[in-house]
């Protein structure tokens, strides 16, 4: 095989020695459909991926039920082999909170934005943490309304340009960012919290670590376990792609800190 | 069984457990709150839940998880609380999820809610609209069973009557058809099996089967699914001295039971007056008000709001007759439906108007 400057060139001249390998070659086997229409460079496939790869791997897969927010990562409702709820924006909690009460052997997590969190229903995160409810909420935190263009959200940093805050957010017009895991890590009922982000591999094999943690706490019946996932938006955040990542780093994990903020098990 | 002296909303309640209610969300609001206080008390024992919810938006969601899980699910409130609910309401109606919601209403004016519906799109729920207790205890059993039935949420419209007024019933279970299965609900064991079911007002259908969801076709599906439910609910009423009335009053829930009275005072002196009580008040039971009004002078409408149901009446009689409202608002001033105006004598007063200006040839 001829090299030019480290680069592996394959051959053409011969049939190749190993098939191709396709996006759905690496598609846990839980996503149904390994292609999907998000953004290059959205974070929230990478968060998708490894919440159901984490379901696999504790082998919750014939007892899951997801219920699912609105906003872009709601592209992955119907292509998941697990069984999908869908919610109304903001109203995930107390959909979760009927399932779980309802079927109480089964795992229930919510997967939702920061816009639908942290936005439209935090008063339903609020009050199922502090119910100890026996589910898993995921927050995905980009800090716009990715699906409709990238507005102004609850976690918008300050500073941040979105379509409705063409100048950047200012604390005097717009108001400062709610921390909503801190916030949450007050609470008497939660048994587990922590902000992970997957804008790079080790950050990624931790979030998915924080997952694992958050679902054998729920399954443990210790109270109410949430994650919040930091992802990149490029689309957004009007970056390019490839710069999305230390976007993220700079702008919202220097104000959502990732890590672990309680767990009471540990 | 044996009768016992109940309040409608200890009545209600026990009627919910009968017809198989495991799990119940509500927020206090007079006059719902003494259901809500049943619920919690006598739920539990028969290994349901309740949830004191934090607010009305949550009851609703949280029904609406356990009704996803195929457990019998209720919620309920006043018209207050109801508007909060609204937008869940529409939203479970498009993922085909049952439900029954009380809405121990104060006096009529959540009419329009009720058959209109205040939340988005195009869907429907029944209704039915008991007129005292041992008939709430009846269409509680027929509203989880038509919920079931037809996978949509079916409303009972109550009021401050009906939840506070004690009354000798006997709760029994209703001897109702058998329901389909509800292969469709959640409980996470299809996960896996390449045919993980999803239930989401967006559809059902899954990537691996179309790509994306298709809204056109759902709502589509949506349109048949409430066709079919319209057509195949008998709609409900009671009549009474419909042959040879010349003025047929029609009124629903408490004050159906007030015009009845006066109405059965009429004819007993010679009035030819007859009344229609319309029990499902969606479907409207169409067809009865318009035979009544067949070979009436005049219809009239007796409801404690400004007239909303005169609508559906005049709909019904489609120029057969003239309709006239006998109604109005009915309040005391806490606004809960004590109503001054709910008198006998009041109403039959106004019929009897009603009689004097429609008499004379045609």
């Amino acid at each position: 095989m001829k090299r030019v400057e480290g680069l592996v060139v394959v051959p053409t001249d011969r049939a190749p020695t190993e098939p191709a390998r396709l996006v759905d070659d690496f598609t846990p086997s839980l996503i149904e459909v390994g292609g999907h229409h998000l953004c290059p460079g959205c974070g929230e496939p990478i968060a998708m991926r490894s919440a159901v790869e984490a379901i696999e791997e504790l082998g919750l897969i014939q007892r899951t039920i997801a219920v699912f927010g609105i906003g872009c990562y709601t592209a992955f409702s119907n292509n998941l082999d697990v069984e999908v709820l869908q919610a109304l924006h903001g109203r995930a909690p107390s959909l979760a909170t009927g399932v779980k009460r309802a079927k109480p052997e089964t795992f229930v997590f919510t997967v939702q934005g920061d816009g639908d969190m942290v936005n439209e229903g935090l008063q339903e995160v609020i009050h199922a943490a502090a119910r100890g409810e026996r589910i898993t909420c995921v927050m995905l935190n980009n800090g716009v309304f990715g699906e409709t263009g990238g507005h102004l959200t609850a976690t918008t940093v300050l500073g941040q340009r979105t379509k409705n805050t063409l100048d950047g957010r200012t604390a005097e017009a717009h108001g400062h960012p709610i921390r909503l895991s801190n916030l949450l890590a007050q609470l008497d009922g939660t048994a587990y919290v922590a902000r992970g982000a997957v804008n790079n591999a080790g950050n990624v094999a931790r979030t998915k670590k924080m997952l694992i943690r958050a679902f054998e706490t729920q399954m443990a019946g210790a109270g109410f376990s949430f994650v919040e996932i930091l992802t990149m938006c490029p689309t957004g955040w009007f970056v390019e792609t490839q710069t999305a990542p230390s976007y993220l780093a700079d702008n919202l994990a220097a104000v959502h800190s990732p890590g672990i903020l309680k767990d009471v098990r540990a | 069984m044996t009768r016992r002296l109940l309040e409608g909303s200890e009545a209600i309640a026990e009627a919910m457990i009968v017809a198989g209610c495991r799990f119940f969300a509500g927020y206090p609001m007079t006059p719902f709150t003494e259901v809500l206080e049943h619920m919690a008390d006598k739920l539990p024992a028969v290994g349901g839940v309740c949830m004191n919810a934090e607010s009305e938006l949550e009851a609703v969601g949280m029904a609406w998880g356990a009704a996803a899980t195929g457990t019998l699910a209720a919620t309920g409130s006043t018209g207050q609380g109801l508007s909060l609910m609204q937008e869940s309401l529409a939203e479970m109606t498009l993922a085909r999820l049952p439900l029954v919601v009380l809405n121990m209403a104060r006096a009529q004016g959540d009419y329009f809610q009720a058959t209109r519906g205040g939340g988005h799109g195009d869907y429907r729920h029944l209704v039915l609209a008991p007129m005292d207790v041992v008939e709430a205890v009846r269409l509680t059993q027929v509203a989880f069973h038509l919920a079931a039935r037809w996978r949509n949420p079916v409303l009972v419209f109550g009021d401050y009557y009906l939840a506070h007024t004690a009354q000798s019933v006997e709760v029994e279970a209703l001897p109702l058809e058998d329901l389909p299965a509800s292969d469709w609900a959640l409980d996470g064991s299809s996960g896996g099996s390449g045919q993980a079911k999803l239930v989401s007002p967006l559809g059902s259908a899954k990537q691996r089967d179309r790509v994306g969801y298709d809204l056109a076709q759902h709502y589509q599906e949506c349109v048949v699914a409430t066709a079919e439910m319209v057509a195949g609910v008998t709609p409900m009423a009671e009549t009474g001295f419909t042959d040879g009335a010349e003025v047929v009053v029609v009124a629903f829930g408490t004050p159906g039971r007030y015009v009845r009275a006066a109405v059965g005072q009429l004819r007993a002196e010679a009035v030819p007056v007859g009344f229609v009580r319309p029990i499902s008040l969606f479907p409207f039971p169409s067809a009865v008000v318009a035979a009544a009004a067949e070979s009436a002078r005049a219809v009239a409408v007796y409801e404690n709001n400004q007239g909303q149901m005169i609508d559906d009446v005049r709909l019904a009689v489609l120029g057969r007759a003239p309709v006239h409202f006998i109604g109005g608002l009915s309040l005391d001033s806490s606004g809960f439906g004590i109503a001054p105006d709910l008198d006998v004598n009041v109403i039959r007063g106004r019929i009897q108007r009603v009689v004097a200006e429609s008499e004379g040839p045609r």
